[in-house]
Parts: structure tokens; C-alpha cells; sequence
């Protein structure tokens, strides 16, 4: 096991040991094992592949100990008058053991301990627990969106009695509060273990969440008048063990036992953020952050989390479009691509300029690479996008894959769109390409400017001035509807893979260059994602040996540690 | 025939023409042991308090010595703290009360002496809001103690400085729990800490070591200077040693606070001696011996149990209720607990539903909500015992009950657990056949006669 | 035998609006001094304060005592909730906190509890916080062990303590309050 990682965003890492190498032995459920020294006991049981169950325990906030689920059976070794450890036959210490249970998640391992998982007595705390927490526990289950994520349900099943004795009138709070603008609050269904007070304090420092009222009565709350609005905020849904704390954007929306859940990166900002996608046929309904200790923890910006509904935007292009007198109509991608082609044929190589994008995975940028070079199109740039970067995982960089696009070459920081605007009136630049649902207007390039063009190719996923201007249009993928990879600002290439199909006849992009270069040069050499890939760790120095498969689900650090210094705004 | 009040404590209190002020204090000799436990030294007055085998008077009788131990002065780099618990809540008990209110001098001087002795120059005195008068005293006394060089800077040209500051409860009996304390002094919520890891002697009051005394003890640390340890563990008995205030209430003629050197009297003589008996010629039906976390003891019951003979050797004993020593070890053998030293009395006219009820209404409104068993039981408990009252009650619920308070006991963040667990678990264990009746005579017909103790 | 009874404050009305008074900042500035390892540590006394200076600790004072605190609202409003001394809403002048707990039960607090309700006037459920008559003159609630069970049952008027309140005793108390 490599050197586990810990994320400088996270004030604890339970998850990791002091010191990995300092072992010691421990006996659990009757097996002799070696540890790290002082690791907790719910950490030991989970690297032994046993689950010691637990809710308030999460190994990135401090230990509380208050839900009292993980209680465990802990023994000690027998001392002799010696002051030695009594040792048994098989040489190993004697283990005496403690009537009183221990929590799992407050004890850190020392040598000779003895661990219980499964005895009548942890069996008995657990029934407990699950009782205390189920008598004033809301029956909401068929209205709950926690329903088939939820560990009370979950817990109840493995470990509680399958009955309640509770006959008395249960404690009633406030339901449906409005705690924040992304997030619900049922105060009924809170079981206190107070998460998501500490993931507020600890890792965001905003201590706007707080408990009021006492003993049973003891309610979950933001100070009236005041939201619970940070740009983390959505992170306490995820590690609410119940159904509290619900996302408004995914509340009432979908069952999440009819999610397909498929690994994916936020294409939101440089820092390229493990997510999984949460889609059910052709509609994606919620992002939840991936655990990956090396870019995000497990964790991710609200920002990033809801930025996907554009996806379903109803404008979205979803038809290659053709230009006829003044007006745009739909046509096949045969004739699209061929009106491009021709397009770009009836100039001279100088005469082109592309505007990519560094939102654009390293397949695309490849194969247009390869397309550009054999045109002889040297003038190519990405366009700058500014993020806001924060002090925890949002990136000044607003683009997700700039250094795949410098790593390929393709970018010059963006710098070169000031001048093109003027070579363009000036009939320099007679045509342009322009991918990845860039703007170019946007980006300094005026409507009078495209208007001369000659043949002004876009592609992307929404309408915008650029498309409208465009000769020919051709329909992308959206980040969910793709697979590919891509570099984010620290040098981590990561990939991900493809949720849901693209609307109508929108293409994934690389497929469009792929065919678009075949149109255009005959160059038919990378048919496939892995003719992509082979070629592309031929040429790219810093991809030696790597593999669509080697790259993981925790993605590849390619070893420089520098973060880019994002280009300087044209 | 009852032993005689040692009144070492209490010496004082209550005496005629005795008050409050510093003059009055030291014309009775007050502070002169600060100026002996200065000359002795640090380490000198904890040796002595090792050796005097106190146990501390809050209600959990640890040793003093051994707490105090658990810090060593000279390898600490963070500050020490010493924090006076003066936060008196424990139902039967209202000892501390008395020294704040007309002893305060004597509070201060051990305090002082046991801040000394640990090196810690900033101490608080974490008093209960409900004692208003006895706060306005307390800061009196300090700024008298001041004003006449017994603390602040350079106490008696010693070198060493102390401040001590009172600070207001709010009204809340888990602060009476140390680590509760502690967190309620640090501005938060009073939820008890987990231990590990932290324990007041390594991460205490601002994560520092800290150590938290009760008044009665701190007082006792005086008269340890006084006479020396060896003296002082010559009263009482070994491992219980000097006085032990104890407070009696309910169904005597004279409820009252009574000092006694430990194990010199009997339940039974404390209740018919010194306090005149049951009243109106009624008879004991059950007594909660120390405070109402203790589990009750019922009229009757014969105690068995192995004690260290005089030859050393453990021999067996059988002891009748009236007959247990007042001490820590011989209440601890019965099954129950020295705990505070709040004696509360019930004749035989009382209802021991009515009475559980009503501690269990108690336990319900102190819970402070943070871990499991104890937010959502302990309120279940007070439930199923204020149904039972008011006349349905089930045949199932005496053994929930039981199970109920067995599921929160021992598996808490803290001991408040216990204290709510063990007076259900006792009442309904020994008095099993009047939870039955008054289940099975249900209705408002069974309250006709019950006098409601549940509020 | 008089008692005089001294009537709990009166400045309710300059809870949430009007100028802070001095004398209130001075006494704050001081008692945050006596923390020097945390100014958190002052909220629990700078409640006591507001309360003492307005009968009850309203969002002002909550707002008041985090800024000075630097602490977020909601910090100081979980102790207020949290703490049963302090209240949110004004009592009456005379608010009487009546012992419930074992022993002052057995002594009859419960006929002590009754007998004052009725001479104050006041009506409601005693588990929503303090029933307070309508010219905001009394209030009434029960606490839990105020520490004198040898002198069952024990009440506390204000600030004032009192002992063995039967329900003469509760009369004379009521009549003397004016």
C-alpha cells in the first residue's frame, strides 16, 4: 500500500497512523494482527475489512464520540506479579477483558490490546443505540430523499432489534427549514451527531451552525435571520447520516437506488475535483464528491456541485448547422463536415487560426494536434478563463485542463486572441475554428471581426454569439456525456468516463476531430480512444508508459510539482 | 450510641458572633497555614496530602493526592489551571453551601494553598448562579484576601502569584461533571469531554492541565497543612479518612448538615440520633445514602458481603441497613455510594413511584443532549414513569425500564449516565411489588391517594 | 416582619433599542480581562450582565456580546438556550423559581407551586418556560435542586433565597412584594 496521503484542507486525518511504520500487535475477534501504533479502532477494523458501525465518527473531523454506535468489547493484557504480560501458549499476551465497552473511534491501538467487533456485549450496545435512536426518530422513510443511502436505515437492519417499545409521545422540532440557499434542515430527523457543525468549524472555519436547547430537546440550527451559505455548504449533505440535511436542488428529484453512478472529474475549475455522477438515463441528477486524498479529499465547492444543469439546457445544440442565406438550418454531419473541410481547403494554412479549449480532455486536444500539424496550422491558443479561487479547492484557473493543452502544446496562455481580432479585419485570418463552446466574442474577438471570415467553424454544447456567427456548427459533449482525461493545475492527470449519451446528435468531441481530420487530411491512423492513447504517450514526453488503465481512478501525479502559473490575461 | 460531630469543617459555621469577614477569619487563626504551607513548599503539601489518603468530597471520593498527581509541576510548560468546583447541584446536598455562605475564608485559604502546592497562578471558582448571596460573598472575601497580601502578586513576599476569579454557572447540573465544567467555563456548552483523551490533568481548562477540586476538599487540603498528613489519616478510618459533611433530608425531624469523622456513625444513627428519627413516628421505607445518583437502599435489606478482618484476611459480613458505616468503602459494599453525602429519607408513606418519577423528571430535564443513550433514554425513563403515574402504566414496563437504564449505563461519554441509570435500576429492582400494584391498579382511582411528586 | 423584597428590573424596554449604557461596557470590559486566555470564556458572565441590566437577553444582546466576543451569533445563542438562569423574553418583576426536585417534592413544593400560582394569577404549562401574570408584575417556574434540601421546600424570589415556603409562608412572600 502506498504512503497514504493527507489532504492539507482536512485539520485531521484519522485515516492515517503517526508514524505507518511503527507496528504493534493487536488481537481482533480472536486473529493476531500488526498495526500501526495509536491508529483508532475503527480505522484498525476497517483496514481488516470488518466495519465497526459509527455516525459521528469521520476521520477528517475531530473525534466527539456522542453517538456511541461504535462501542466496541477492549481488552488488555493480563500482567503477571512481574509487571509482564501473562503470555498464552501461542506466545502472544493474555488478553483480560473490560466490562465496560470503549468507543471504537477514541481509542487508538496499543500494543497487546484485545478487540472485540462481534460479542453479545457489543451486539447489546449497538441494539441500544439503534433503539435510542429510532424512538424519536420521524417515520419519513417513503418521503425521505436519505432513503437507500441512509445509515440509520442501514444500521437498523444489521444491527438494531426489529422492533420499538417506545409508546410515548416523541419529541417534536421544526421540519422543512429553510437552513441555507442550497440546503432543507429536518430537525426531526437529526440525531445530533453534530457532522456538519464540525465540517463547518473545522475544515471551512464558519461556525454559523450551531445546537440550541438542551438534552432531548437539543435542535440543530443557524441563527435566525442568518444562512447557511458557505461554498462548502453542500459537503453536510453528503455527511449527514440521516435525511437532516438535504440538497434543494436534488430534494424530491430521484431515488438514489435507480442512480447509475459513474466516476467523472468537475470541469469547473483547474483543481479537477474526483466527483461521481449521479444519472439515470439520459439526465444527469445530482454530483457527489470522490474520495481522492491527492486533489479534493472528499469533499468539493457547491459551485462545482450544481454545475451541471446546463447540460439540459433546452437550447442546447443538439443538430449540426449549416449557413444558407443568412440563416442557419440543420444538416447531417456528413455535409457539415464536408462544408468545413471545403471551408479550410479554400485557404492557405497562415490563413487559419483555431481557438480551442483548455476545457477540452487531452484525447480532443490530441487529435487535433495531429490534425493541425498535418494542415500545417501553427496559429492555435486556448482561450483564459479566471476562476475564484478560494482558500480551500477552487483554483484562480476557471479552465480544468490548461496544462493538458500547454502539455500538448496547443496553448499559449490565451495571449493570442487580442491580436488575431485585428488580422482578422485585416483579412489575415480568413478562417477560424473555434471548439469546446468557446465564445470568442466573449474572449475579445467582435461580431464585425467574424463577419469577414470566410468560413468560421464552431463546436460546443450551448448557443452562444460565436455559433450564431458560425458557417458550421457542430454539436459536442458535455463533460458527462464524454470520457477522456485531462491534467489539472497541479500535474495530476486524472480521467474520467462517460454518464450519459449526448442529446440528439451531438458527438462526443474527439470523435467530431477524429472525423473532421479524416475529412479534411484522409489522416485515419487514430480510430480509437486507444489509437488516441498509444499516440499520444508516444509523443507527449511527460505520458511515457502511461495507459488509459494506468492512469486509475485516483489519477497519475506526471511529477511536476509546480502548479502553472496561470497565463497572464491577453 | 451515636459518636459526637467532629466539626473540622464546620468548626465555624454557625457559630454565635462568627461572620463572613476577613477580620473575624484570621482572629481565629485564619491564614496563619498559608503562611506554613508557603514556608513547607510545593511538593512538601502534596506529599502531605498523599499522605493524608482524602478522598475528594464532590461526590466520586478520588483520591487528592493521586489527581494532584497526575501533574508534575516541573515538567509542564503549558499553564496549570486549579478550578474550584462550587457548583453544588447534586439533589440531598447542600454542604458546600454552608462554607461559601459563612465560612468563605477557609474555602479561600485552602484553595490558595492547593494552587500553591501545583503551581498555578491562575485559578477559577466556578460557582452555581442560584447562590447569588454567597457570589457576592466570595468576591468580598477575595478582594479582603487581596487587600491583606494573601493573594495577587507576591503573596507574603513568597514570589508567588496567584489570581483567583469566581465564575457563574447558568443553572445547569452537568456542570457539576468536571470536564463539563471545564467547557462551560471555556464559553461553550457544557458537554463532557471523552476520556480518553482528555483528561482534565492533560487537556483541561484551554487544553491545559487542570486540575478541579470540590470545596469540601479544598478545605480539608487547610486542615492537612495544619496537623500534617499522618494526623489527618489517623481520623476516620484507612482509605476514609478525616470528616465527611453529611447532609440529611426528607422524612426527619431534624434534616440538617452534620459533620462526622468517616465510619464513626451508622445510617441508623445519624437518622434516629441526630436526627431525631422518621417523623410523625413513621417508619423508614428507603434511604438514598448519597445524593440521588446513589442507588437506593431499602429498609430491611440485610447486605452481605467480604470485608479485610482485623487479622487481614477477608472474611464475610452481614450488615443490616441501620448499621452501615457512613464511609466510602462500607457504602460502596452495600451497593451504593458515599457520593456527595446527601442522605434523603422516605418513610413509609411514600410512594416509590412517586419519588422515582420524580428523580427520573430530574435526570430528564439535566440531560445535556450529547451522546445517545443518555439524551434518548434518559427522557424515555421520565416518560414511562410519568405514564405510570398518572395511571397507565403496562405490565412490560417495569422490565423496560430496567433494560432501558441497562442499555445507558456504562456506555456514556460521562457518569451522568450512570446517575440517571442507577435509581431506576435500584428502585425497581427492591421495591418490585409497588411499580406491579400501581401498574396493575391503573387509573385515576390509584392517584386518589398519591401525593404527585412529578412536576 | 417585613421583607424587603427588591424588585427585579425594570429597564426591559431598553433591551433591543437606545443607547447601551456605560456602565454596562465598563463592567463587560473588565470581566473580559479576567480571561486572558480566551475571551470566549466572558460570555457566560456578560449574559448575566445583560440580563441583570434588562431582565432578558433579546437578539441585541445576543448580537452585542458576539461582537464583542468575536464570536458568530450563534455561539452565544446556544448558551442561552442551553443555560436554564437565562431567559429570552421579559419575566415579571418578581420572578419566583420554585424547587421540584426529591426532597423539596416530599416537603410539598408542589402545594407551595400551587399556592403561589393562584395568589399571582398567572396560568399555563410550566414546561414552556415561566408563567407570567398579565401585568408583568409576577412570574413563576419551577428549578431543579437549589441546594438547601434540610430546608424543604426552597424558592428563590429574584435573587433572594428563601427557606422552609410552605404556603402561609408563600403568602406572606407574594403580599410583601410590591
Amino acid at each position: 500500500m502506498s504512503a497514504p496521503v493527507k489532504h492539507p484542507m482536512n485539520p485531521w486525518n484519522h485515516d492515517v497512523a503517526k508514524d505507518e511504520e511503527d507496528l504493534i500487535d493487536v488481537q481482533v475477534d480472536g486473529d493476531w494482527v500488526k498495526m500501526p501504533r495509536g491508529l483508532n479502532v475503527v480505522e484498525v477494523a476497517h483496514r481488516m475489512k470488518k466495519f465497526i458501525p459509527h455516525y459521528c465518527y469521520h476521520p477528517k473531523l475531530s473525534v466527539v464520540g456522542n453517538c456511541r454506535m461504535c462501542l466496541f468489547e477492549m481488552g488488555t493484557p493480563k500482567m503477571g506479579p512481574d509487571r509482564q504480560p501473562v503470555l498464552g501458549k501461542d506466545g502472544k499476551p493474555e488478553i483480560a477483558w473490560m466490562p465496560r465497552p470503549q468507543i471504537g473511534c477514541a481509542t487508538g491501538i496499543t500494543p497487546g490490546m484485545g478487540i472485540r467487533t462481534d460479542s453479545a456485549l457489543v451486539k447489546d450496545c449497538r441494539n441500544g443505540v439503534m433503539e435510542f435512536l429510532l424512538i424519536n426518530h420521524p417515520l419519513d422513510c417513503p418521503i425521505c430523499d436519505q432513503a437507500g443511502e441512509c445509515k440509520l436505515q442501514e444500521y437498523s437492519v444489521e444491527y438494531g432489534t426489529g422492533g420499538s417499545r417506545f409508546v410515548e409521545d416523541k419529541v417534536k422540532k421544526p421540519k422543512n427549514v429553510d437552513l441555507g440557499e442550497r440546503i432543507v434542515l429536518d430537525d426531526e430527523r437529526c440525531i445530533l451527531c453534530s457532522r456538519c457543525v464540525r465540517f463547518s468549524s473545522e475544515l471551512t472555519k464558519d461556525n454559523v451552525l450551531g445546537f440550541v436547547n438542551r438534552g432531548s430537546h437539543s435542535t440543530l440550527t443557524a441563527y435566525p435571520g442568518k444562512s447557511f451559505d458557505n461554498d462548502y455548504s453542500l459537503n453536510t449533505v453528503d455527511i449527514c447520516p440521516v435525511g437532516a440535511l438535504t440538497s434543494k436542488d436534488f430534494r424530491f428529484q430521484m431515488r438514489v437506488w435507480f442512480l447509475k453512478e459513474t466516476k467523472s472529474l468537475c470541469a469547473s475549475c483547474g483543481t479537477g475535483c474526483n466527483v461521481t455522477i449521479g444519472s439515470r438515463e439520459r439526465k444527469v441528477y445530482r454530483l457527489t464528491p470522490r474520495e481522492n486524498e491527492s486533489v479534493n479529499s472528499r469533499w468539493m465547492c457547491d459551485h462545482g456541485r450544481l454545475n451541471f444543469h446546463y447540460l439540459e439546457d433546452q437550447n442546447r445544440l443538439q443538430q449540426p448547422l449549416l449557413r444558407a442565406a443568412g440563416e442557419q438550418f440543420p444538416g447531417s454531419w456528413v455535409d457539415a463536415l464536408n462544408r468545413a473541410a471545403e471551408g479550410l481547403k479554400k485557404v492557405k494554412p497562415q490563413e487559419i487560426a483555431v481557438v480551442a479549449s483548455a476545457r477540452m480532455t487531452n484525447e480532443e486536444l490530441f487529435v487535433l494536434k495531429r490534425m493541425l500539424e498535418e494542415l500545417g496550422v501553427t496559429q492555435v491558443d486556448t482561450v483564459y478563463r479566471p476562476g475564484q479561487a478560494d482558500k480551500f479547492l477552487r483554483n484562480a484557473d476557471g479552465n480544468p485542463n490548461t496544462r493538458g493543452a500547454e502539455l500538448l502544446g496547443i496553448s499559449q496562455g490565451g495571449r493570442k486572441l487580442g491580436s488575431w481580432a485585428g488580422e482578422i479585419a485585416a483579412g489575415k485570418i480568413k478562417a477560424l475554428l473555434v471548439l469546446g463552446g468557446e465564445d470568442v466574442v466573449k474572449a475579445g474577438i467582435p461580431e464585425s471581426a467574424l463577419a469577414k471570415l470566410e468560413m468560421l467553424i464552431a463546436s460546443g454544447i450551448l448557443p452562444n454569439a460565436t455559433t450564431q456567427a458560425s458557417h458550421v456548427v457542430l454539436p459536442g459533449a458535455g463533460f458527462a456525456e464524454k470520457s477522456g482525461s485531462m491534467v489539472n493545475v497541479h500535474g495530476r492527470l486524472q480521467r474520467f468516463s462517460r454518464a450519459i449519451a449526448a442529446p440528439g446528435q451531438a458527438r462526443e468531441d474527439w470523435m467530431i476531430l477524429r472525423d473532421l481530420r479524416e475529412t479534411l487530411t484522409g489522416g485515419n491512423s487514430l480510430h480509437s480512444i486507444e489509437d488516441v492513447w498509444k499516440a499520444m504517450a508516444a509523443a507527449v514526453p511527460a505520458l511515457q508508459g502511461l495507459s488509459w488503465a494506468k492512469i486509475g481512478d485516483q489519477g497519475v501525479d506526471l511529477g511536476s510539482s509546480k502548479p502553472v502559473a496561470v497565463s497572464a490575461k491577453p | 450510641m451515636a459518636a459526637k460531630e467532629r466539626r473540622l469543617i464546620l468548626k465555624h459555621v454557625d457559630a454565635p458572633g462568627y461572620t463572613p469577614d476577613i477580620s473575624c477569619y484570621r482572629k481565629h487563626g485564619g491564614y496563619e497555614n498559608l503562611k506554613k504551607g508557603l514556608a513547607m513548599g510545593a511538593n512538601a503539601i502534596r506529599e502531605e496530602v498523599k499522605k493524608s489518603q482524602l478522598r475528594g468530597r464532590g461526590g466520586a471520593g478520588f483520591s487528592t493526592g493521586m489527581k494532584w498527581s497526575f501533574i508534575d509541576p516541573a515538567k509542564v510548560t503549558k499553564p496549570i489551571y486549579l478550578i474550584c468546583n462550587a457548583d453544588e447541584s447534586e439533589p440531598g446536598t447542600f454542604k458546600d453551601r454552608q462554607i461559601i455562605h459563612k465560612d468563605p475564608h477557609q474555602l479561600l485559604e485552602g484553595m490558595i494553598l492547593s494552587c500553591f502546592a501545583n503551581g498555578v497562578k491562575l485559578a477559577y471558582l466556578y460557582i452555581r448562579c442560584e447562590f447569588t448571596t454567597g457570589w457576592k460573598v466570595l468576591e468580598k472575601a477575595i478582594a479582603e484576601a487581596k487587600a491583606a497580601g494573601f493573594l495577587g502578586q507576591n503573596i507574603l513576599n513568597s514570589g508567588y502569584d496567584l489570581e483567583i476569579h469566581v465564575h457563574r454557572g447558568a443553572g445547569a447540573y452537568i456542570c457539576g461533571e468536571e470536564t463539563g465544567l471545564i467547557e462551560s467555563l471555556e464559553g461553550k456548552r457544557a458537554y463532557p469531554r471523552i476520556k480518553p483523551p482528555y483528561f482534565p490533568a492533560v487537556l483541561g481548562l484551554y487544553m491545559c492541565p487542570t486540575i478541579v477540586n470540590n470545596v469540601e476538599t479544598l478545605c480539608n487540603v487547610k486542615h492537612i497543612v495544619e496537623v500534617g498528613g499522618d494526623a489527618f489519616a489517623k481520623i476516620g478510618r484507612p482509605n476514609n479518612t478525616g470528616t465527611r459533611i453529611l447532609c440529611v433530608s426528607g422524612d426527619v425531624v431534624k434534616p440538617g448538615y452534620y459533620e462526622f469523622a468517616c465510619g464513626d456513625l451508622t445510617l441508623g444513627e445519624l437518622i434516629h440520633e441526630v436526627c431525631g428519627g422518621v417523623r410523625d413516628g413513621n417508619r423508614i421505607k428507603a434511604v438514598i445514602p448519597g445524593g440521588s445518583s446513589a442507588k437506593v437502599l431499602r429498609a430491611g435489606e440485610v447486605y452481605k458481603f467480604k470485608q479485610k478482618g482485623p487479622d487481614g484476611a477477608m472474611v464475610d459480613v452481614q450488615m443490616k441497613l441501620e448499621d452501615i458505616p457512613l464511609d466510602f468503602d462500607s457504602l460502596a459494599a452495600v451497593g451504593s455510594m458515599a457520593g456527595s453525602g446527601g442522605i434523603i429519607v422516605m418513610d413509609h408513606k411514600r410512594d416509590m413511584v412517586e419519588c422515582l418519577a420524580n428523580i427520573a423528571g430530574f435526570y430528564a430535564h439535566e440531560s445535556c443532549g450529547q451522546c445517545t443513550p443518555c439524551r434518548e433514554g434518559v427522557l424515555w425513563m421520565k416518560k414511562i414513569l410519568a405514564r405510570i403515574s398518572e395511571g397507565h402504566g403496562r405490565d412490560a414496563d417495569p422490565e423496560l425500564l430496567k433494560d432501558v437504564a441497562d442499555k445507558i449505563a456504562g456506555r456514556t461519554i460521562c457518569a451522568f449516565g450512570e446517575a440517571a441509570a442507577w435509581p431506576v435500576q435500584s428502585f425497581i429492582a427492591k421495591f418490585k411489588e409497588e411499580f406491579s400494584m400501581r401498574i396493575r391498579r391503573n387509573g385515576t382511582a390509584a392517584k386518589k391517594d398519591i401525593v404527585s411528586l412529578i412536576h | 416582619m417585613s421583607l424587603p423584597l427588591e424588585a427585579g428590573t425594570e429597564n426591559c424596554a431598553g433591551a433591543e433599542k437606545g443607547e447601551i449604557p456605560a456602565d454596562l461596557v465598563r463592567k463587560a470590559d473588565e470581566i473580559v480581562k479576567q480571561y486572558p486566555a480566551s475571551r470566549r470564556s466572558a460570555v457566560l458572565p456578560l449574559l448575566h450582565l445583560w440580563q441583570e441590566q434588562f431582565g432578558y437577553i433579546g437578539p441585541r444582546g445576543v448580537e452585542w456580546i458576539s461582537q464583542k466576543l468575536e464570536l458568530q451569533e450563534i455561539q452565544v445563542l446556544e448558551l442561552v438556550t442551553f443555560y436554564p438562569w437565562f431567559r429570552q423574553r421579559p419575566y415579571g418583576r418578581f420572578h419566583f423559581r420554585v424547587c421540584r426536585t426529591l426532597p423539596c417534592a416530599l416537603g410539598g413544593a408542589g402545594k407551595t407551586f400551587a399556592a403561589l400560582e393562584k395568589l399571582m394569577g398567572v396560568k399555563g404549562d410550566p414546561h414552556h418556560g415561566a408563567l407570567v401574570s398579565e401585568d408583568g408584575s409576577f412570574s413563576l417556574e419551577y428549578a431543579e435542586c437549589l441546594a438547601s434540601c434540610g430546608t424543604a421546600p426552597v424558592i428563590l424570589c429574584n435573587d433572594d433565597f428563601y427557606e422552609k415556603v410552605d404556603e402561609a409562608r408563600a403568602a406572606e412572600l407574594v403580599a410583601a412584594c410590591k
